[in-house]
């Protein structure tokens, strides 16, 4: 599929801001997300796009404002077909791309696609690798902070791609909770050597609850004295037409970088921002 | 840091700097203290709160600082700068230095000073780092003249295979020279290495 990449409206996020554009009044879009959505809306039920994205101001070892995501929905699946599909997908490159070793390479350590991937929840992983516990990190405002000095660089030790999953429903805005437990959402990011490659979920298909979520995204926004985002009204009014689907975004820039074995993404582009 | 209560902080004709502007270089008063950051990196778990991770160095003690921040937070610069200056003399721990146009004087410890005091002969021209009112470090000439004062004779024929021998120096360093330089010659040292490089001649 193949969407526009300046739209009036992307899912409004706490924390990610939309690159204006034609005077402010669109924006470039933050992921392909609420087209491709609308596509599973219209019947299209296995759909995939590699597309660019913007982000204002997210720059860093890892992060560029513009960035290639690969992004694809199955309808009538759940997160847990997706995890598959990542493992399927990173052997395939690796064995593609890496004849020789079949492996990837972050920090100077192998990760091996073809062994059994290790399987954790967000729980889990707090309690394990930083003893706190992941809902009082959220209330004490400390959930980033833990993640990205304890949890994260404990899971750069694998030697396997790892799938940590489970994320408290208010870090998973557009998805799905868990049949049976409304604190917890059918949420995954996939990991190699630490770094964070790809995000997927069940989707939410239940526009009420969508607009509940964005509306309070936007409250968020506004306390933390951000931009108020306009709502992608096109789409709240035919999600409720979206079949039960689970979608997921993979950033390609970093598969890149972990089968090429350098460790800033600065290495993989042709120009970096501060070289244009 | 008796004597040296004369910090003043200048900061208010600057706009603040924000997190968006943190980057390596970047100058910043942290707690009453100019630090320099040095490494820095953009963080942000999928979805969630930027953070930016910062190390600094204490531009005043050398001590190096872990910090990391949310978006949100702002930061005052500190405005350093950089003059010519004389020194004049020294009086037990403290060091004067003069400006040769404006007859400012400014006073510097010896524990801020490090081993640069070991080049400091009166009349040496060097820049002074400036923080407000304030001099937190000099940078010297990369080659120093100094006379020896003391050093012992070469015995001619000496067969240890020794290639060096200790001698002191007019401001009182000690470092290592070939055998043939005796007491009253000048030297150059090097005072990026602290090591002997050559004998003046006449």
């Amino acid at each position: 599929m193949e969407t526009p990449l300046l739209i009036p409206a992307n899912a409004p996020e706490e924390h990610i801001n939309p690159v204006a554009a034609l005077s402010s009044s669109w924006q470039l879009q933050t992921s392909p997300e609420i087209c491709m959505k609308r596509l599973l809306c219209a019947g299209h039920n296995k759909i995939f796009q590699i597309s660019r994205c913007w982000r204002e101001g997210e720059r860093g070892t890892r992060h560029l404002s513009e960035f290639t995501m690969l992004e694809w929905y199955r309808a009538g699946c759940d997160y847990q077909t997706l995890m598959t599909d990542c493992e399927e997908l990173l052997q395939y490159v690796a064995a593609t791309c890496q004849p020789e070793r079949r492996t990837f390479m972050r920090q100077s350590v192998q990760i091996n696609p073809h062994a059994p991937w290790h399987r954790l929840t967000v729980q889990d992983a707090f309690s394990e690798y930083s003893q706190a516990d992941v809902w009082e990190c959220l209330r004490k405002g400390i959930y980033e902070e833990v993640l990205t000095a304890e949890v994260e660089p404990a899971l750069a030790g694998f030697d396997v791609p790892v799938i940590l999953m489970d994320y408290p429903a208010e870090l998973a805005a557009l998805a799905r909770t868990k049949p049976g437990n409304p604190l917890l959402a059918e949420r995954f990011e996939l990991y190699v050597g630490g770094l964070e490659l790809a995000n997927g979920f069940s989707e939410l298909n239940d526009p009420h609850e969508q607009r509940r979520r964005f509306e309070e995204a936007n409250r968020e926004r506004s306390t933390a004295g951000q931009k108020i985002l306009p709502l992608p009204e096109p789409f709240l009014s035919t999600l409720a037409s979206m079949p039960d689907s689970a979608g997921i975004a993979l950033g390609v820039d970093r598969l890149v970088m972990v089968t090429a074995g350098v460790d800033t993404i600065d290495e993989i582009v042709a120009f970096s921002p501060e070289d244009l | 840091m008796e004597g040296l209560c004369c910090l003043k902080i200048h900061c208010c004709e600057e706009r603040m700097y924000t997190v968006a502007d943190l980057k390596k270089g970047l100058k910043i008063i942290l707690d009453g203290d100019p630090y320099l950051v040095v490494a820095f990196d953009f963080v942000k778990p999928g979805k969630g709160q930027a953070l930016y991770r910062t190390k600094m160095r204490n531009m005043i003690n050398g001590s190096l600082l872990d910090r990391t921040y949310r978006s949100g937070e702002s930061f005052e610069p500190a405005s350093l700068e950089e003059r010519t200056m004389e020194y004049l003399y020294k009086e037990g721990e403290h060091y004067t230095f003069m400006d040769q146009q404006t007859y400012e004087q400014v006073v510097m410890e010896e524990e801020t000073l490090g081993d640069a005091k070991n080049y400091l002969l009166e009349n040496l021209k060097v820049e002074v780092m400036l923080f407000g009112e304030k001099a937190i470090g000099i940078s010297l000439p990369n080659f120093v003249n100094l006379r020896v004062t003391a050093t012992e004779q070469w015995a001619k024929g000496d067969t240890s295979g020794n290639d060096s021998k200790p001698a002191t120096v007019e401001t009182g360093y000690v470092l290592r020279v070939p055998p043939f330089i005796e007491e009253g010659e000048l030297i150059v040292i090097d005072t990026r290495t602290g090591d002997y490089s050559t004998r003046v001649k006449g």
